[in-house]
Protein backbone atom coordinates (compact mmCIF):
# COMPACT_ATOMS: atom_id res chain seq x y z
CA UNK A 1 0.00 0.00 0.00
CA UNK A 2 2.93 2.29 0.63
CA UNK A 3 3.99 1.95 -3.02
CA UNK A 4 0.55 3.00 -4.12
CA UNK A 5 0.75 6.03 -1.85
CA UNK A 6 4.15 7.03 -3.26
CA UNK A 7 2.80 6.58 -6.75
CA UNK A 8 -0.25 8.70 -6.12
CA UNK A 9 1.68 11.36 -4.28
CA UNK A 10 3.16 12.69 -7.51
CA UNK A 11 -0.29 13.32 -8.86
CA UNK A 12 -2.33 14.43 -5.80
CA UNK A 13 -1.64 16.43 -2.66
CA UNK A 14 -1.81 13.52 -0.26
CA UNK A 15 -0.78 13.44 3.38
CA UNK A 16 -1.08 11.52 6.64
CA UNK A 17 -0.54 8.02 5.27
CA UNK A 18 -1.04 5.33 7.87
CA UNK A 19 -1.22 1.58 7.62
CA UNK A 20 -2.02 -0.54 10.63
CA UNK A 21 -2.79 -3.76 8.80
CA UNK A 22 -1.28 -5.21 5.63
CA UNK A 23 -4.58 -4.92 3.78
CA UNK A 24 -5.81 -1.59 5.06
CA UNK A 25 -4.44 1.92 4.71
CA UNK A 26 -5.61 5.46 5.24
CA UNK A 27 -4.71 8.72 3.60
CA UNK A 28 -5.87 12.29 3.59
CA UNK A 29 -6.61 14.47 0.59
CA UNK A 30 -7.87 18.06 0.18
CA UNK A 31 -11.53 18.31 -0.69
CA UNK A 32 -10.97 19.84 -4.13
CA UNK A 33 -8.95 16.79 -5.23
CA UNK A 34 -11.02 14.14 -3.50
CA UNK A 35 -13.35 13.19 -6.34
CA UNK A 36 -10.47 13.18 -8.82
CA UNK A 37 -8.49 10.87 -6.54
CA UNK A 38 -11.42 8.52 -5.99
CA UNK A 39 -12.11 8.37 -9.73
CA UNK A 40 -8.43 7.65 -10.34
CA UNK A 41 -8.41 4.89 -7.72
CA UNK A 42 -11.54 3.34 -9.15
CA UNK A 43 -10.54 3.43 -12.81
CA UNK A 44 -6.77 2.91 -12.72
CA UNK A 45 -5.98 1.06 -9.50
CA UNK A 46 -8.94 -1.28 -9.29
CA UNK A 47 -10.68 0.06 -6.19
CA UNK A 48 -14.01 -0.70 -7.76
CA UNK A 49 -16.15 -1.07 -4.64
CA UNK A 50 -17.41 1.72 -2.38
CA UNK A 51 -17.59 0.11 1.05
CA UNK A 52 -19.01 3.10 2.85
CA UNK A 53 -19.16 6.84 3.07
CA UNK A 54 -19.40 8.23 6.54
CA UNK A 55 -18.72 11.36 8.53
CA UNK A 56 -17.10 12.42 11.81
CA UNK A 57 -17.90 15.74 13.44
CA UNK A 58 -14.70 17.40 14.74
CA UNK A 59 -16.48 20.27 16.41
CA UNK A 60 -13.33 21.58 18.12
CA UNK A 61 -11.56 22.12 14.79
CA UNK A 62 -14.77 23.25 13.06
CA UNK A 63 -14.41 20.44 10.51
CA UNK A 64 -16.37 17.49 9.20
CA UNK A 65 -14.27 14.47 8.26
CA UNK A 66 -15.76 12.53 5.37
CA UNK A 67 -14.38 9.02 5.06
CA UNK A 68 -14.65 7.13 1.79
CA UNK A 69 -13.63 3.50 2.17
CA UNK A 70 -12.79 1.76 -1.10
CA UNK A 71 -12.13 -1.90 -1.70
CA UNK A 72 -9.99 -3.59 -4.30
CA UNK A 73 -11.33 -6.99 -5.31
CA UNK A 74 -8.11 -8.15 -6.99
CA UNK A 75 -5.81 -8.09 -3.98
CA UNK A 76 -8.56 -7.55 -1.34
CA UNK A 77 -7.22 -4.33 0.07
CA UNK A 78 -9.11 -1.46 1.63
CA UNK A 79 -8.17 2.17 1.26
CA UNK A 80 -9.75 4.85 3.39
CA UNK A 81 -9.76 8.36 1.95
CA UNK A 82 -10.26 11.09 4.53
CA UNK A 83 -11.52 14.46 3.39
CA UNK A 84 -11.90 17.42 5.72
CA UNK A 85 -14.51 20.04 4.91
CA UNK A 86 -15.62 23.14 6.74
CA UNK A 87 -18.34 22.69 9.30
CA UNK A 88 -20.04 25.95 8.46
CA UNK A 89 -22.07 25.70 5.24
CA UNK A 90 -20.73 22.19 4.76
CA UNK A 91 -20.75 21.09 1.15
CA UNK A 92 -18.96 18.41 -0.84
CA UNK A 93 -18.90 17.20 -4.42
CA UNK A 94 -21.20 14.28 -5.09
CA UNK A 95 -19.86 10.89 -6.20
CA UNK A 96 -23.18 9.41 -7.28
CA UNK A 97 -21.92 9.32 -10.88
CA UNK A 98 -19.19 6.86 -9.79
CA UNK A 99 -21.38 4.59 -7.65
CA UNK A 100 -25.14 4.77 -7.81
CA UNK A 101 -25.50 3.73 -4.18
CA UNK A 102 -23.55 6.77 -3.01
CA UNK A 103 -26.73 8.82 -3.31
CA UNK A 104 -28.19 6.94 -0.35
CA UNK A 105 -25.13 7.66 1.77
CA UNK A 106 -25.25 11.28 0.75
CA UNK A 107 -28.93 11.50 1.52
CA UNK A 108 -28.22 10.14 4.98
CA UNK A 109 -25.36 12.57 5.55
CA UNK A 110 -27.56 15.45 4.45
CA UNK A 111 -30.17 14.51 7.01
CA UNK A 112 -27.89 13.55 9.87
CA UNK A 113 -25.13 16.15 9.50
CA UNK A 114 -26.57 18.76 7.15
CA UNK A 115 -23.84 18.28 4.56
CA UNK A 116 -24.95 19.35 1.11
CA UNK A 117 -24.02 17.34 -1.98
CA UNK A 118 -25.11 19.49 -4.93
CA UNK A 119 -26.49 17.44 -7.80
CA UNK A 120 -27.10 14.27 -5.84
CA UNK A 121 -30.56 12.92 -6.78
CA UNK A 122 -33.20 12.86 -4.06
CA UNK A 123 -30.86 14.46 -1.58
CA UNK A 124 -33.49 16.27 0.47
CA UNK A 125 -36.01 13.43 0.66
CA UNK A 126 -36.63 12.36 4.25
CA UNK A 127 -34.41 9.40 5.07
CA UNK A 128 -35.29 8.37 8.62
CA UNK A 129 -36.61 11.51 10.29
CA UNK A 130 -39.83 12.40 8.57
CA UNK A 131 -40.80 16.02 8.93
CA UNK A 132 -37.76 16.95 11.00
CA UNK A 133 -37.58 20.69 11.62
CA UNK A 134 -34.71 21.02 14.10
CA UNK A 135 -30.95 21.00 13.48
CA UNK A 136 -29.32 17.85 12.01
CA UNK A 137 -29.22 15.33 14.78
CA UNK A 138 -25.73 13.85 14.50
CA UNK A 139 -24.01 17.20 14.85
CA UNK A 140 -22.38 17.18 18.23
CA UNK A 141 -23.93 20.46 19.35
CA UNK A 142 -27.40 18.94 19.08
CA UNK A 143 -28.57 18.10 22.59
CA UNK A 144 -30.62 14.94 22.24
CA UNK A 145 -31.55 14.77 25.93
CA UNK A 146 -32.89 18.32 26.00
CA UNK A 147 -34.85 17.70 22.82
CA UNK A 148 -36.32 14.51 24.23
CA UNK A 149 -37.34 16.24 27.45
CA UNK A 150 -39.07 19.11 25.73
CA UNK A 151 -40.81 17.14 23.00
CA UNK A 152 -41.83 13.82 24.56
CA UNK A 153 -43.43 13.09 27.90
CA UNK A 154 -41.72 10.71 30.26
CA UNK A 155 -43.31 8.20 32.53
CA UNK A 156 -42.61 9.25 36.11
CA UNK A 157 -40.34 6.89 37.92
CA UNK A 158 -41.62 4.96 40.91
CA UNK A 159 -39.06 3.77 43.41
CA UNK A 160 -39.82 1.04 45.89
CA UNK A 161 -37.29 0.63 48.67
CA UNK A 162 -37.12 -3.07 49.48
CA UNK A 163 -37.25 -2.49 53.23
CA UNK A 164 -40.31 -0.24 53.08
CA UNK A 165 -41.98 -2.42 50.49
CA UNK A 166 -41.68 -5.60 52.51
CA UNK A 167 -42.71 -3.77 55.66
CA UNK A 168 -45.87 -2.59 53.95
CA UNK A 169 -46.52 -6.04 52.62
CA UNK A 170 -45.87 -8.09 55.74
CA UNK A 171 -46.83 -5.70 58.52
CA UNK A 172 -49.32 -3.28 57.00
CA UNK A 173 -50.80 -2.29 60.36
CA UNK A 174 -47.51 -1.05 61.83
CA UNK B 1 -36.54 17.16 35.74
CA UNK B 2 -39.52 18.77 34.13
CA UNK B 3 -42.97 19.04 35.55
CA UNK B 4 -46.06 17.72 33.88
CA UNK B 5 -47.37 21.22 33.37
CA UNK B 6 -44.40 22.05 31.19
CA UNK B 7 -45.44 19.45 28.71
CA UNK B 8 -48.16 20.00 26.25
CA UNK B 9 -49.27 16.43 26.65
CA UNK B 10 -51.37 16.24 29.78
CA UNK B 11 -52.33 12.95 31.23
CA UNK B 12 -55.70 13.85 32.64
CA UNK B 13 -57.75 15.27 29.85
CA UNK B 14 -61.46 14.67 30.00
CA UNK B 15 -62.92 12.94 26.98
CA UNK B 16 -64.89 15.23 24.68
CA UNK B 17 -68.55 14.94 25.55
CA UNK B 18 -69.98 15.76 22.18
CA UNK B 19 -68.29 12.81 20.54
CA UNK B 20 -70.01 10.20 22.60
CA UNK B 21 -73.49 9.47 21.34
CA UNK B 22 -76.19 10.18 23.84
CA UNK B 23 -77.71 7.31 25.71
CA UNK B 24 -80.61 5.82 23.86
CA UNK B 25 -84.00 6.50 25.28
CA UNK B 26 -83.20 9.90 26.81
CA UNK B 27 -85.20 11.72 24.16
CA UNK B 28 -88.79 10.43 24.05
CA UNK B 29 -89.36 11.73 20.53
CA UNK B 30 -86.53 9.62 19.16
CA UNK B 31 -87.11 5.93 18.65
CA UNK B 32 -85.19 4.07 21.32
CA UNK B 33 -82.10 2.49 19.91
CA UNK B 34 -79.57 0.24 21.53
CA UNK B 35 -76.91 0.80 18.95
CA UNK B 36 -74.77 3.90 18.51
CA UNK B 37 -74.92 3.78 14.73
CA UNK B 38 -78.66 4.38 14.91
CA UNK B 39 -77.86 7.64 16.59
CA UNK B 40 -77.28 10.40 14.07
CA UNK B 41 -75.52 12.91 16.29
CA UNK B 42 -72.05 11.85 15.23
CA UNK B 43 -72.93 12.68 11.63
CA UNK B 44 -73.34 16.37 12.41
CA UNK B 45 -70.92 18.86 10.89
CA UNK B 46 -69.21 19.58 14.22
CA UNK B 47 -68.23 15.97 14.70
CA UNK B 48 -66.84 15.42 11.22
CA UNK B 49 -63.12 14.99 10.82
CA UNK B 50 -61.43 17.60 8.68
CA UNK B 51 -58.55 15.49 7.25
CA UNK B 52 -56.48 18.63 7.07
CA UNK B 53 -53.22 16.77 6.54
CA UNK B 54 -54.35 15.71 3.08
CA UNK B 55 -54.38 17.82 -0.09
CA UNK B 56 -57.66 19.62 -0.75
CA UNK B 57 -58.78 17.36 -3.58
CA UNK B 58 -58.14 14.15 -1.61
CA UNK B 59 -60.02 15.03 1.56
CA UNK B 60 -63.36 13.58 0.58
CA UNK B 61 -61.79 10.33 -0.59
CA UNK B 62 -61.47 9.30 3.03
CA UNK B 63 -63.91 8.87 5.86
CA UNK B 64 -64.77 11.86 7.97
CA UNK B 65 -66.54 9.91 10.71
CA UNK B 66 -65.08 9.41 14.14
CA UNK B 67 -64.77 6.01 15.80
CA UNK B 68 -67.78 5.21 17.94
CA UNK B 69 -67.64 3.38 21.24
CA UNK B 70 -69.22 -0.03 20.97
CA UNK B 71 -72.21 -0.33 23.28
CA UNK B 72 -73.72 -3.65 24.19
CA UNK B 73 -76.96 -4.41 25.89
CA UNK B 74 -77.22 -8.15 26.34
CA UNK B 75 -74.71 -9.01 29.03
CA UNK B 76 -75.05 -12.76 28.74
CA UNK B 77 -74.35 -12.74 25.05
CA UNK B 78 -71.50 -10.32 25.59
CA UNK B 79 -69.90 -12.69 28.08
CA UNK B 80 -70.15 -15.47 25.56
CA UNK B 81 -68.65 -13.26 22.86
CA UNK B 82 -65.83 -12.27 25.20
CA UNK B 83 -65.11 -15.92 25.88
CA UNK B 84 -64.93 -16.50 22.14
CA UNK B 85 -62.70 -13.47 21.61
CA UNK B 86 -60.32 -14.52 24.35
CA UNK B 87 -59.80 -17.91 22.76
CA UNK B 88 -59.18 -16.66 19.28
CA UNK B 89 -56.54 -13.97 19.49
CA UNK B 90 -55.03 -13.23 16.13
CA UNK B 91 -51.84 -11.23 16.25
CA UNK B 92 -50.89 -8.62 13.72
CA UNK B 93 -47.47 -9.57 12.36
CA UNK B 94 -46.09 -6.08 12.58
CA UNK B 95 -42.61 -5.72 14.00
CA UNK B 96 -41.55 -2.68 15.94
CA UNK B 97 -38.10 -2.84 17.47
CA UNK B 98 -36.15 -5.84 18.65
CA UNK B 99 -39.21 -7.51 20.19
CA UNK B 100 -40.37 -8.39 16.71
CA UNK B 101 -37.45 -10.81 16.38
CA UNK B 102 -37.87 -12.23 19.84
CA UNK B 103 -41.55 -12.96 19.35
CA UNK B 104 -40.86 -15.39 16.55
CA UNK B 105 -40.05 -18.31 18.91
CA UNK B 106 -43.65 -18.12 20.09
CA UNK B 107 -44.97 -19.60 16.89
CA UNK B 108 -42.34 -22.30 16.63
CA UNK B 109 -42.78 -25.80 17.99
CA UNK B 110 -41.31 -25.16 21.42
CA UNK B 111 -43.89 -22.59 22.59
CA UNK B 112 -46.44 -22.98 19.80
CA UNK B 113 -49.11 -20.40 20.52
CA UNK B 114 -51.41 -21.89 17.92
CA UNK B 115 -52.47 -24.45 20.53
CA UNK B 116 -53.90 -21.45 22.43
CA UNK B 117 -55.90 -20.31 19.45
CA UNK B 118 -53.42 -17.62 18.50
CA UNK B 119 -51.74 -17.03 15.20
CA UNK B 120 -50.02 -14.32 13.21
CA UNK B 121 -52.01 -12.51 10.55
CA UNK B 122 -50.42 -10.55 7.74
CA UNK B 123 -53.00 -7.77 7.56
CA UNK B 124 -54.60 -5.51 10.17
CA UNK B 125 -58.03 -6.35 8.81
CA UNK B 126 -57.75 -9.91 10.14
CA UNK B 127 -55.95 -9.24 13.38
CA UNK B 128 -57.28 -8.50 16.85
CA UNK B 129 -54.10 -8.15 18.91
CA UNK B 130 -51.42 -5.57 18.22
CA UNK B 131 -48.08 -6.41 19.85
CA UNK B 132 -45.84 -3.38 20.27
CA UNK B 133 -42.54 -5.20 20.42
CA UNK B 134 -40.01 -2.65 21.59
CA UNK B 135 -38.94 0.90 20.95
CA UNK B 136 -41.25 3.04 18.85
CA UNK B 137 -39.63 5.67 16.69
CA UNK B 138 -41.67 8.50 15.24
CA UNK B 139 -41.56 6.97 11.80
CA UNK B 140 -42.88 3.69 13.19
CA UNK B 141 -45.50 5.42 15.29
CA UNK B 142 -47.10 6.78 12.16
CA UNK B 143 -47.43 3.24 10.80
CA UNK B 144 -48.60 1.94 14.17
CA UNK B 145 -51.41 4.48 14.34
CA UNK B 146 -52.45 3.67 10.83
CA UNK B 147 -52.38 -0.09 11.39
CA UNK B 148 -54.14 0.14 14.73
CA UNK B 149 -56.98 2.18 13.30
CA UNK B 150 -57.34 -0.23 10.39
CA UNK B 151 -57.79 -3.20 12.69
CA UNK B 152 -61.38 -4.24 13.12
CA UNK B 153 -62.80 -4.25 16.59
CA UNK B 154 -62.66 -5.66 19.14
CA UNK B 155 -58.93 -5.05 19.23
CA UNK B 156 -56.35 -5.24 21.96
CA UNK B 157 -52.82 -3.95 22.42
CA UNK B 158 -49.99 -5.67 24.27
CA UNK B 159 -46.90 -3.54 24.91
CA UNK B 160 -43.86 -5.79 25.19
CA UNK B 161 -40.40 -4.63 26.38
CA UNK B 162 -39.45 -1.72 28.56
CA UNK B 163 -38.87 0.61 25.61
CA UNK B 164 -42.56 0.66 24.75
CA UNK B 165 -43.47 1.29 28.37
CA UNK B 166 -41.09 4.04 29.48
CA UNK B 167 -38.54 4.51 26.73
CA UNK B 168 -36.08 1.99 28.14
CA UNK B 169 -32.54 2.58 26.97
CA UNK B 170 -33.85 5.14 24.48
CA UNK B 171 -35.02 7.44 27.28
CA UNK B 172 -33.01 10.38 25.91
CA UNK B 173 -33.47 9.68 22.22
CA UNK B 174 -34.63 12.47 19.95
CA UNK B 175 -36.58 10.08 17.79
CA UNK B 176 -38.27 7.63 20.14
CA UNK B 177 -41.45 8.16 22.08
CA UNK B 178 -41.39 7.14 25.72
CA UNK B 179 -44.98 6.17 26.44
CA UNK B 180 -46.95 4.29 23.84
CA UNK B 181 -50.11 4.57 25.95
CA UNK B 182 -50.42 8.25 25.10
CA UNK B 183 -50.84 7.44 21.43
CA UNK B 184 -52.84 4.22 21.40
CA UNK B 185 -54.58 2.53 24.34
CA UNK B 186 -52.70 -0.40 25.87
CA UNK B 187 -54.33 -3.33 27.65
CA UNK B 188 -51.37 -5.34 28.94
CA UNK B 189 -47.73 -4.45 29.56
CA UNK B 190 -44.97 -7.04 29.59
CA UNK B 191 -41.76 -5.75 31.13
CA UNK B 192 -38.27 -6.93 30.36
CA UNK B 193 -35.49 -6.29 27.94
CA UNK B 194 -36.13 -8.69 26.28
CA UNK B 195 -38.89 -10.63 28.08
CA UNK B 196 -38.64 -14.37 27.74
CA UNK B 197 -41.31 -16.06 25.62
CA UNK B 198 -42.80 -17.37 28.86
CA UNK B 199 -43.29 -13.80 30.04
CA UNK B 200 -44.96 -12.82 26.79
CA UNK B 201 -47.24 -15.82 27.05
CA UNK B 202 -48.07 -14.86 30.62
CA UNK B 203 -49.02 -11.46 29.22
CA UNK B 204 -51.33 -13.09 26.73
CA UNK B 205 -52.87 -15.16 29.51
CA UNK B 206 -53.49 -11.95 31.43
CA UNK B 207 -55.03 -10.42 28.34
CA UNK B 208 -57.39 -13.37 28.08
CA UNK B 209 -58.46 -12.88 31.67
CA UNK B 210 -59.09 -9.20 31.03
CA UNK B 211 -61.11 -9.90 27.92
CA UNK B 212 -63.23 -12.52 29.65
CA UNK B 213 -63.80 -10.13 32.55
CA UNK B 214 -64.88 -7.48 30.07
CA UNK B 215 -62.07 -5.12 31.09
CA UNK B 216 -60.07 -4.94 27.87
CA UNK B 217 -61.90 -1.89 26.57
CA UNK B 218 -59.03 -0.10 24.86
CA UNK B 219 -60.97 0.31 21.66
CA UNK B 220 -63.80 2.12 23.42
CA UNK B 221 -61.30 4.26 25.30
CA UNK B 222 -59.74 5.25 22.00
CA UNK B 223 -63.11 6.22 20.62
CA UNK B 224 -64.09 8.18 23.70
CA UNK B 225 -60.80 10.05 24.07
CA UNK B 226 -60.25 10.25 20.34
CA UNK B 227 -59.41 13.96 20.29
CA UNK B 228 -56.86 13.57 23.06
CA UNK B 229 -55.09 10.67 21.35
CA UNK B 230 -55.19 12.45 18.03
CA UNK B 231 -53.71 15.62 19.50
CA UNK B 232 -50.86 13.62 21.06
CA UNK B 233 -50.18 11.82 17.80
CA UNK B 234 -50.16 14.98 15.75
CA UNK B 235 -47.85 16.67 18.19
CA UNK B 236 -45.00 14.25 17.51
CA UNK B 237 -45.78 13.20 13.93
CA UNK B 238 -44.76 16.37 12.17
CA UNK B 239 -45.64 15.38 8.60
CA UNK B 240 -49.22 14.26 9.06
CA UNK B 241 -50.16 13.39 5.50
CA UNK B 242 -52.82 10.77 6.13
CA UNK B 243 -56.50 10.86 7.04
CA UNK B 244 -57.40 11.70 10.61
CA UNK B 245 -58.99 8.29 11.07
CA UNK B 246 -57.99 5.36 8.85
CA UNK B 247 -60.50 2.60 8.45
Amino acid sequence: MKELYELLKDRFRLSDFSQKQPVQAWLKVPSDQAVALITHLRDIHGFSHLVMLTCVDWIEQGKFQLTYILHNYHDHKDLGVKVYIDRESASMESIHHLWEQARTYQRELYEMFGISFPGSPGLTDPFILEGWDDMPVMRRDFDTKAYSETHYSHRPREIHEPEEHMKQRMYPED
Amino acid sequence: MIEDKDLDIQEETPPPESVIPAEAGTDPTEPASRYPFHNTEWRSEDCKLRNEGLPEEERDWFADARPQPARTSNQIMEKFFNWCRAHSLWILAFGTGCGAIELRPLVTSRYDISRLGMQMRPTPRQASVFVIGGYVSIKTLKRIVRSYEQMQGPKFVVAVCSCAINGGMYWDSYNTIKRIDEYIPVDVYVTGCMPRPEAVMAGFTKLKELIMAGKAEGQNLYAEKFDWYKANQKQVIKDWNMPDYNW
